[in-house]
């Protein structure tokens, strides 16, 4: 982590005071260049005359809104018009020095992924279901936003959690085997975080008290874990499947009243318990981290460890608890893959989420929220390449299921604003 | 973290801190000390702890042993024979399927183990070199991986797109495969030079990339055999293969030899030359080495184009060698399990060399064991992990084994595990 934990080269300085950084417009050149691509991809090189059909509603709804159509080629040329001219914004922000906020990235992504479908779905007799899209990708990004959770609550406090997929597995593996052993998919959603926690004090144990490097004590965690799960799921489960591995399903809970509001109300309201779960922490984790003594505490002792013992923070006991906080959220998240799905314990079968977390994490700046929207930007992508595929599209779907990917090097690259970890991330603080 | 950093009162090398000696203990002592201190020890006590903690999850999963454990107080010896059965059957059998089985009926079956070790090993040590020189650059590269599947890509692609002279065909294949895991490496080293993006992150990024990348590039018809309905690349031409070194018999091939010259060759890139020099430098101190007039950011690049070849050429040992083909699972885990491989290795060429016919061992006798006894190979992976955590926090070895602990600063961790600590002078 030398990279981010090394002081930014400095900026020449004024002698009028308080030196100003170099004008970047490496953002919006990329926005520009990419909505621009898309023009040409979606809007320009496409036949004309196709029309491209949305089903929105569901049964349940209040009212019903019809199955309805756009033309393709008009819609998808002005819609990646608008993407051009928030690039144009976002080009002059940069040059007036003013800062805009997340929701010009924000429209500026809905607009582009809004062209992509009118092309991608363009002139099929299927029409594209928009809620059930939406949906899917809620429940897809369930992993990811408590993965991306746990990263932040410890790497808030500078630790770095590369073991987010082996709390992952650990979490999905022990909410299967306690879920079917007491045949109730809620006793399995409690075990899970306990398996994150135990993960997390490992990570701890190794990186504070022996001063292991964290980059490795979290790469060689993820392998433990693996391979552990992975014998025991051989030996032990397979043999027992039917007292062991065979957990409930989480029910779907629908809020009454919510759960009817055409579009939003299926997506949001209709889901499990660790759906609504997810809500909570998310929105006590976005008031806490900046708005508590306890958040306050965590990021001091994740920016400058040395000034936080100064005033009498205890850096590593701080350190300690976070992570293992973090090692329960990921936990939890963890039982998306057994209980939430109501699928058995597989071998290795969170399948990288841990690290696309990760990603997420560092594309949400290290904030629950902006952690929470990348997520759900990975999980659309990821849903996207399943529905697309049922409908039959153009984009080959290993190229769908890459973007996420691709969208985190850009970002970490500092296309897409500036990232930047918390300052002590890594660093191991000894007295 | 009393025993781990003791004040350094004077910098000393990595070695013999016992060796300069306030002459009250007296040479024999000295020397005693200096063994029971050193890395080696902890490393051979590492192993042996992993060991210990694995059989233990052997015994627990054996059916034999759970039901002695249902009458263990009324008979506790049919307990204690149950686990020794368990866990010494598994371990003969994997001994048996990686070094030398003689109870094998012919000769060839007999030592056939030794030659699957070898080469399993092959990609390993040569993934584990390249990682290494990034280690002790101050990379860390977790993008083996997809470096290797890179290099299997273009390896793949020379092997059967192309038809050329024998000799020339594996050459040119085997050049490709570097520059394909090299230019791969080059991004997350490039990244990091102009922008400063962390190489954690963007070579994590860019395995995931790699993984589809090669699953559509199998998709397309310039990669995909004809005919078939798997993802599989056409074989690979004759001319393109890694010779078999030791008949057809064996699937020993010309890789290992690879692998030893290349160890051979970071050896001498890292301890004998300018570059190798820098390389150091940049690890250990880039302020430093800047002020020593060495382009650090040339450097980032640098090393990683280098790592990343040599995780390429792991790739060819696949798919010009061991595999004769390229499919979407053509790198197995080879690039994550390298990165134990350079950490047990210590990121030395020798040791990566070592660390990696170790765990080639433990993979071939792996699959006998999983034949023979029922035990699942995955334990291999936490015998892996446990080795590698525990020679990264010798104090904790050294306080289960009750050995001394060194008193110089160099020996009593390993310096390239640990992590960096805020110090006065940093802060």
């Amino acid at each position: 982590m030398s990279a981010l934990a090394a002081p930014a080269p400095a900026a020449p300085a004024t002698p009028a005071g308080k030196p100003l950084p170099p004008v970047s417009l490496k953002a919006p050149i990329a926005y520009a260049a990419v909505a621009a691509v898309a023009l040409l991809l979606f809007g320009i090189l496409p036949a004309a005359g196709r029309r491209t059909s949305f089903s929105v509603s569901t049964a349940s709804d209040f009212f019903q809104i019809e199955q309805f159509s756009v033309p393709s080629k008009t819609t998808a040329i002005v819609l990646c018009l608008i993407a051009l001219a928030l690039s144009a914004w976002s080009f002059r922000a940069a040059r007036t020095r003013r800062t805009v906020g997340i929701w010009l990235p924000a429209l500026y992504a809905v607009a582009l992924i809004l062209a992509l479908l009118v092309w991608a779905v363009a002139g099929k007799a299927q029409p594209l279901p928009l809620t059930s899209l939406l949906q899917g990708s809620l429940f897809l990004a369930i992993p990811l936003v408590f993965g991306a959770l746990a990263g932040v609550l410890s790497e808030r406090s500078g630790i770095i959690n590369i073991a987010i997929e082996g709390q992952l597995l650990a979490g999905a593996f022990l909410a299967a085997v306690v879920a079917t052993l007491t045949s109730s998919a809620y006793v399995g959603l409690i075990a899970a975080p306990v398996a994150g926690a135990l993960v997390s004090a490992l990570l701890v144990a190794f990186a504070i008290k022996y001063v292991v490097d964290q980059i490795i004590v979290g790469v060689v965690l993820n392998v433990l874990v693996v391979g552990i799960t992975s014998y025991l799921f051989s030996t032990v489960l397979k043999e027992n499947a039917a007292t062991l591995n065979t957990p409930e399903r989480l029910p779907t809970i629908d809020i009454p009243v919510l759960s009817q509001i055409p579009v939003l109300g299926p997506v949001l309201f209709r889901q499990t318990v660790l759906v609504y779960i997810m809500y909570v922490v998310v929105i006590v984790l976005q008031v806490m981290v900046f708005r508590s003594r306890w958040g306050l505490r965590m990021r001091a002792v994740g920016e400058h460890p040395k000034a936080a013992d100064t005033v009498g923070i205890k850096v590593n006991r701080t350190r300690v608890w976070n992570t293992l906080l973090g090692g329960a959220v990921a936990g939890l998240g963890g039982a998306f893959f057994t209980v939430a799905n109501g699928l058995a314990f597989g071998k290795e079968m969170t399948g990288g989420k841990g690290y696309i977390a990760l990603a997420a994490m560092i594309l949400g700046r290290w904030s629950p929220k902006g952690a929470l929207a990348a997520a759900l930007l990975f999980g659309f992508a990821d849903n996207l390449q399943v529905v697309l595929g049922i409908i039959g599209t153009p984009i080959p779907s290993q190229i769908m299921l890459m973007t996420p990917y691709v969208v985190t090097i850009f970002a970490v690259a500092g296309l897409v604003g500036r990232v930047r970890a918390p300052a002590a991330e890594g660093i191991a603080y000894v007295k | 973290m009393s025993e781990a950093t003791p004040a350094p009162d004077k910098p000393t090398g990595s070695t013999a801190p016992a060796a300069r000696d306030d002459g009250l203990e007296s040479r024999a002592q000295g020397a005693l000390r200096e063994m029971l201190t050193s890395s080696w020890l902890v490393t051979a006590a590492a192993l042996v702890l992993a060991l210990v903690i694995s059989a233990v999850l052997i015994a627990a999963a054996d059916a034999d042993v759970q039901a002695a454990a249902g009458y263990f107080f009324a008979r506790p010896t049919d307990f204690l024979s149950a686990v020794w059965e368990a866990v010494w059957g598994a371990y003969v059998a994997l001994f048996q399927g990686a070094v030398v089985d003689p109870t094998a009926a012919t000769f060839v079956r007999a030592v056939r183990p030794l030659t699957e070790t070898m080469t399993w090993s092959v990609p390993l040590i040569l993934a584990g070199l390249g990682l290494g020189i990034g280690f002790r650059a101050g990379m860390f590269n977790i993008g083996a991986q997809g470096q290797i599947i890179l290099g299997a890509v273009f390896a793949g692609y020379i092997g059967f797109a192309w038809s050329l002279p024998p000799g020339l065909h594996l050459l040119l294949a085997v050049i490709g495969a570097a520059i394909g895991g090299g230019l791969w490496a080059g991004i997350a080293g490039f990244l990091k030079a102009r922008t400063g993006a962390n190489e954690v992150i963007v070579t994590i990024m860019l395995n995931n990339i790699a993984i589809y990348l090669v699953g559509y590039l199998l998709t397309t018809t310039t990669f995909k055999r004809e005919g078939s309905n798997n993802p599989v690349s056409p074989p690979v031409a004759d001319s393109a293969l890694y010779p078999q070194l030791l008949g057809s018999q064996f699937r020993l091939h010309l890789g290992f030899v690879v692998a030893i010259l290349a160890t051979v060759f970071v050896w001498w890139l890292m301890n004998r030359s300018t570059l190798g020099f820098a390389f150091r430098a940049v690890g250990s101190n880039p302020r430093a080495a800047r002020t020593a007039g060495i382009n650090v950011t040339r450097m980032y690049l640098l090393v990683m184009v280098v790592a990343g070849a040599f995780a390429g050429l792991a790739g060819s040992a696949q798919v010009l060698g061991t595999e004769k083909v390229l499919t979407a699972g053509v790198a197995a885990s080879f690039g994550f399990d390298a990165i134990t491989v350079a950490l047990l290795g210590r990121s030395k060429p020798l040791g990566t060399f070592v660390a990696g016919l170790l765990f080639g061992a433990l993979r071939a006798g792996g699959f006998a064991m999983q034949s023979r006894t029922g035990t699942p190979i995955d334990i291999v992976l936490v015998v892996q992990s446990l080795v590698v955590l525990f020679i990264a926090a010798p104090p904790l070895v050294r306080a289960v084994f009750r050995l001394p602990s060194p008193r110089g600063p160099g020996a009593s961790s390993a310096p390239e595990l640990s992590a960096p600590v805020v110090k006065e002078a940093a802060a």
